[in-house]
């Protein structure tokens, strides 16, 4: 087992409130990793912090071995780990396949010179994106929506198009914060067939979820929060029979 | 010293003006996160109704002792910049709560355009003599410090003022639905609080203060003109900003030390920048303390933050 | 901009064939001083001016319609620009550089201004950018209006004259052209000058538009946070929109100093930078046709009101009530206000981006 991604002792203060305390995780290379927990168990700061949105108040992440800048969103992007939005976050006026065109910035170069003199590479690398972008929403499968403003398309298509969005960064880490929120039972299967073929295409998957049924079939292991702290981890399995998660969590659900 | 004394309270008294009007831009914003653009103009609609009235009853009724006169031209400046107040949030913000940012914005600064053509249109382009109703002529000087009484009246009046706010913020029922409200718009309707009455209320409470507040400039200074809402308008928004924007304590303390820093850079400016700048540059000071502060310290003295973290 | 919820859906048959339109936009382009002087030498002028405020309006859109910064000093760039070519061009210091010098030097400097500015705000959210800005033009002006003393620098409120014109490849555009036994007046070959500095900038900014870079500033318009959350580095991004808006200012206040051979402070009021704001504004911001459109009307439309609603005024009322000035005010301010409440998008709104439609059926 490789480990991609490795939080060590993560801290996040709000104020007065002890958001997260000491979280510790290895995510290996490869897997889906699941990351639950009940509603305000920092999951969402977890990310946050993790993609540079909020700054770190304790602890590390290391990628690679190398530790992650803290507090700089974008080059913590071209270390390789891109997100998604718990409520959808796209760029709602432009097209899905500009929307995708965007996500590759930070895997382009051409410069203001280049780009006002129409220099040769410009104009290559520009061909290159437009076709990189229409193969991964080919991929995602909303090809057929390329010229499609973002804000029309319909939800699902929303979540694949961020997903879509995010996987032009070319990432290492793939996070989906909820990406089954507010989906019906139809199109969360085909979220999972998705993200499995993300995963067979060698994108590690960290993945926040409240969709039990999802992460259990979906993830290889899952880390437990509660209340900011890690309070299980291992296979869905292990983590379904650990007596502190049902107290903490997995127990709502079976008493419905 | 002498000269430090007087600056002081020289400064006091233009500080104290720019902290009633810069507390209706901070009250907005606190609700909002708009910055009305068109509450300078406030100022100048104010000093400019209280100017008509004042000439009307001074001419319709020949002898009226002069505070009445200034009591009369307050009585209808207020309420009229109240109204006004209420119809530029109802017909021009309102629509656009939930529009892009940009929106709001630009309309405030058309709502502004459109208040400046209009006492054009009403005042003409001349500048107005604003009668002294109270006498702007300096006492008899204490400890070498020169004071006239329409000073003292205008630092009595806005401080008088400003702890009604802080009063009614704080301890009415009305202060505490626009807290909520500035909390969280929605959650504050779930309460059943009307946030549009709230907002409406607020628009309406910052142009009253801002009416008197041109009342007082106009009196201070002796002039009223369809423009001269727009520095002070911008020099109270830096002193909300100064202060911390969206903070009512913070609007207060910020106007007093603009006028105070104002004072006292236009007295010594000359020496500081070796005789480079002279007092025409006043006007700069407002900028730059704006500047300063947004890089330094964008939560102003005394609020939170305002860096775009979203 | 462009982001708004009640965009309208742009009725069909309203836009012509592209490939039709472009010839026709040509031959109008063209042929437009030439009617124009039918009319007179000043409507001549006012097409002049028409087009220095197209290029200025691009480069306001660059920073407000494409990366959603309001900036409310715009006029502080031209202005910088316009001195520029005042203080190296003119009997006033005894400086007299040549255009190519002068011009580039002038966006340069206005660049600068631009990046100066941008630097320290463009962490805030876009409201208080929208002050600073506004603060920066005034300040600019106060200083334009100052420094006449101690040491005379601007010549104060006098501004100064006796500016060069424009020299192209020995041409002076100031002066009438003899062609071939034909008399081209001068104001004509400005406006040929000034068409082909338009032309270029929408080349140029057009190119901008539909790359990479043109891309991350309609991200950051649109969501900042995903922007960021996709790599962007905001930041920079918004500091290249500022400095490249402001050259294109620069370049359009260089021409104006030489075109009017005068500057003062007066030419940069806070007015202008939202009579500017009120062009994009009206034509659709974001979308360059719409800008274009949106500058040629507001430029003309003073003239319009002098022509047609002064003597419309006295035939109904016997007398002038509202001068065409402030009428103008009127109407740029109620256009902003009426626009952003009922046509957010502009009378022209974009929604011609590139669409890659090739090979692929929707």
């Amino acid at each position: 087992m490789i480990t991609l991604l490795e939080s060590r002792t993560v801290n996040k203060r709000f104020g007065g409130l002890q958001a997260l305390t000491d979280v510790s995780l290895k995510i290996h290379r490869g897997e889906v990793y699941g990351l639950i927990g009940p509603n305000g168990a920092g999951k969402t700061t977890f990310f946050n912090v993790l993609t540079g949105a909020y700054p770190i108040d304790g602890g590390e992440f290391v990628m690679n071995g190398a530790e992650l800048p803290v507090g700089k969103p974008h080059r913590i992007v071209a270390h390789g780990i891109a997100r998604t939005f718990q409520n959808i976050r796209l760029f709602r006026e432009l097209t899905a396949l500009e929307n995708v065109m965007a996500g590759h910035h930070i895997r382009t170069s051409a410069g203001v010179w280049g780009i006002l003199a129409q220099s040769r590479a410009a104009r290559e690398e520009e061909r290159l994106v437009t076709e990189r972008a229409l193969e991964i929403l080919d991929y995602v499968g909303i090809g057929r929506h390329a010229d499609t403003v973002a804000r029309n398309l319909s939800y699902g298509d929303q979540r694949r198009l961020e997903i879509a969005r995010a996987l032009a960064t070319e990432p290492q880490l793939l996070a989906l914060d909820e990406p089954a929120a507010g989906m019906n039972a139809t199109e969360t299967a085909g979220l999972r067939a998705l993200i499995e073929t993300i995963r067979a295409d060698g994108v590690t998957v960290l993945l926040i979820e409240h969709d039990v049924k999802l992460i259990m079939g979906l993830c290889d292991r899952v880390a437990v929060l509660d209340f900011g702290k890690k309070i299980a981890e291992g296979t869905p399995a292990e983590v379904q029979r650990d007596p502190g998660v049902i107290r903490a969590y997995l127990g709502d659900h079976r008493a419905h | 010293m002498e000269t430090l004394l007087q600056q002081t309270l020289n400064g006091l008294v233009a500080g104290s003006i720019y902290a009633l009007v810069a507390l209706g831009y901070t009250m907005v914003y606190g609700i909002l996160g708009l910055i009305n653009f068109a509450h300078g103009e406030i100022v100048m609609v104010g000093a400019l109704v209280a100017l008509q009235t004042i000439l009307f009853l001074s001419s319709a009724v020949p002898g009226l002792p002069p505070l009445v006169l200034l009591l009369a031209g307050v009585v209808v400046a207020v309420p009229a910049c109240m109204a006004l107040g209420y119809l530029i949030e109802r017909i021009g913000y309102r629509r656009l709560r939930n529009a892009p940012r940009l929106a709001p914005l630009i309309t405030a600064i058309g709502v502004s355009f459109l208040l400046q053509t209009l006492a054009m249109i009403i005042w003409g382009r001349e500048f107005h003599v604003f009668p002294q109703l109270i006498d702007t002529a300096p006492m008899q000087p204490v400890a070498g410090v020169v004071v006239s009484p329409m000073q003292i009246f205008t630092i009595v009046v806005a401080f008088t003022l400003m702890g009604g706010l802080m009063l009614l913020v704080n301890k009415s029922r009305l202060g505490r639905a626009m807290r909520a409200t500035a909390e969280n718009h929605r959650v504050a309707g779930l309460m059943g609080i009307n946030a549009n009455g709230v907002i409406a209320a607020t628009f309406i409470i910052g142009s009253g203060l801002a009416a008197l507040a041109g009342v007082l400039f106009a009196s201070n200074y002796a002039i009223a003109h369809y423009s001269m809402g727009f520095t002070p308008g911008l020099k109270a928004f830096t002193a909300a900003v100064l202060g911390g924007i969206g903070n009512l304590p913070g609007a207060m303390v910020g106007g007093l030390v603009l006028g105070l820093v104002e004072s006292f850079g236009a007295g010594y400016i000359e020496h500081l920048s070796f005789g480079f700048l002279n007092s025409s540059y006043q006007d700069i000071f407002a900028f730059m303390i704006l500047g300063a502060v947004l890089i330094f310290r964008p939560s102003g003295l005394l609020g939170e933050r305002v860096a775009d973290r979203a | 901009m462009t982001s708004t919820s009640t965009t309208l859906p742009r009725p069909p048959g309203f836009s012509l064939d592209l490939r039709l339109q472009q010839p026709l936009l040509i031959v109008l382009a063209a042929a437009a001083p030439l009617v124009a002087l039918a009319f007179g030498a000043s409507w001549v002028r006012v097409l002049d001016f028409a087009l220095l405020y197209v290029l200025l309006a691009i480069g306001l859109n660059l920073v407000v319609g494409f990366a959603g910064l309001l900036d409310l000093g715009y006029i502080a760039f031209y202005a910088v620009g316009a001195y520029t070519w005042a203080f190296l061009a003119s009997p006033h210091f005894g400086i007299h550089l040549p255009f190519w010098i002068v011009l580039p030097l002038g966006a340069a400097f206005a660049a600068l201004a631009g990046i100066m500015l941008g630097f320290p705000t463009l962490r805030l959210r876009g409201d208080y950018l929208a002050i600073v800005t506004l603060g920066f033009g005034e300040i600019i002006r106060i200083f334009m209006n100052n420094l006449n003393q101690p040491i005379n620098i601007t010549n104060g409120p006098q501004g100064i004259d006796m500016i060069d014109p424009l020299t192209i490849a020995g041409i002076d555009l100031s002066r009438n052209l003899d062609l071939f036994g034909m008399q081209v007046p001068s104001l004509v070959l400005y406006y040929y000058a000034f068409l082909g500095a338009v032309v270029l900038a929408l080349v140029l900014v057009r190119r901008l538009q539909i790359s990479r870079v043109g891309r991350a500033w309609a991200a950051i318009r649109e969501d900042e946070l995903a922007a960021k959350a996709i790599g962007i580095d905001t930041r920079m991004m918004k500091l290249l929109a500022f400095a490249l808006g402001a050259t294109f200012g620069g370049v359009s206040g260089g021409l104006f100093a030489a075109f009017q051979g005068f500057v003062s402070p007066e030419s940069f009021s806070l007015m202008e930078s939202i009579v500017v704001l009120t062009m994009i504004v009206l034509g659709g911001m974001g979308n360059l046709a719409g800008v274009v459109f949106g500058a040629i009307v507001l430029t003309a439309l003073p003239e319009l009101l002098r022509h047609f609603a002064v003597p419309l005024q006295v035939a109904l009322f016997g007398k002038t009530l509202l001068d065409p000035e402030v009428l103008r005010m009127l109407l740029l301010s109620l256009a902003m206000i009426l626009m952003m409440l009922w046509r957010p998008a502009g009378l022209l709104p974009a929604r011609t981006r590139y669409a890659h439609r090739e090979g692929r059926k929707a």
